[in-house]
């Protein structure tokens, strides 16, 4: 289950509840589809809504990362959990993928360019 | 006999979606134990993490095999082995290295085994090419309520 919101040139995906190996496949494919039918540049991921998540999701923040690149733009990152927060850490995400404590945040940064 | 120490066997068909179900029965069988909710939340990462291995590298995403899990819960010592008969892996201290991983395409962040071992106490695997692996996680629980 997600849900896609799109601001300017920003698509905002929040998904939920749990992100793993069978979830991140469908949203990849759902995102990759509504990213290729909008003029958007940067994806943003709102995990409010995330309770699990596993270095799957890892992989699919960094293929997505990789679409939003192709079109000059980035992908940012909001509302993790604590839990979240430790995986996003040991990952090394956090030099190519920031995290913000808001959307709100997250969308001034990407567009104002960060 | 040790009456303090408990143990269940699970099988799962190799699907990722029965990777949701090994979490949480293995979180449900660790309560007794009284784990913080860190604890709770490593745990079920880490069988996530080993459970995905097991179907999508061991049987290359066939569902038509077997993922077995026994869980063993001795006082607070939690551990859950994880068995596949899948191809194995031909190099496990190379699998282990963080970022390495056999299937980019499918975006694979090759980080399963580092967090396996960022979040659990130990992490052992035994693997023959051809036969399967064995992953074995174990973590002692309550610690950090009842320790500090």
């Amino acid at each position: 289950m997600f849900h896609i919101e799109i601001q300017g040139k920003v698509m905002t995906i929040s998904p939920a509840p749990e992100i793993d190996a069978h979830s991140a496949e469908r949203l990849r494919t759902s995102v990759d589809a509504a990213f290729e039918k909008s003029s958007c540049m940067h994806m943003l991921f709102d995990f409010a809504k995330v309770t699990f998540m596993d270095s799957s999701g890892i992989g699919m923040l960094i293929g997505r990362y990789k679409q939003a690149e192709k079109r000059g733009g980035s992908l940012a990152i909001a509302n993790m959990s604590e839990e979240m927060n430790r995986l996003y850490a040991i990952s090394g995400l956090a030099k190519i993928i920031k995290s913000y404590a808001t959307n709100a945040e997250a969308l001034a940064a990407l567009k104002g360019g960060a | 006999m040790n009456t303090h120490e408990n143990r269940i066997v699970l099988e799962l068909e190799s699907r990722t979606e029965n990777v949701s179900l090994a979490r949480v029965m293995v979180a449900a069988f660790a309560t007794p134990a009284d784990p913080s909710v860190t604890e709770l939340s490593d745990i079920k990462t880490a069988v996530s993490e080993a459970v995905t291995n097991a179907i999508i590298h061991g049987y290359g995403d066939n569902p038509s095999n077997t993922v077995r899990l026994t869980l063993t819960l001795s006082q607070k010592l939690l551990t859950v082995e994880i068995t596949d008969n899948g191809i194995g892996i031909p190099d496990v201290p190379c699998a282990r290295e963080p970022l390495f991983t056999t299937l980019p395409e499918l975006e694979r962040s090759g980080l399963g085994f580092t967090v396996m071992e960022s979040f659990m106490d130990t992490v052992d695997v035994i693997s023959t090419p051809n036969v399967g692996t064995t992953v074995t996680l174990t973590k002692t629980l309550g610690e950090a309520r009842h320790g500090a």
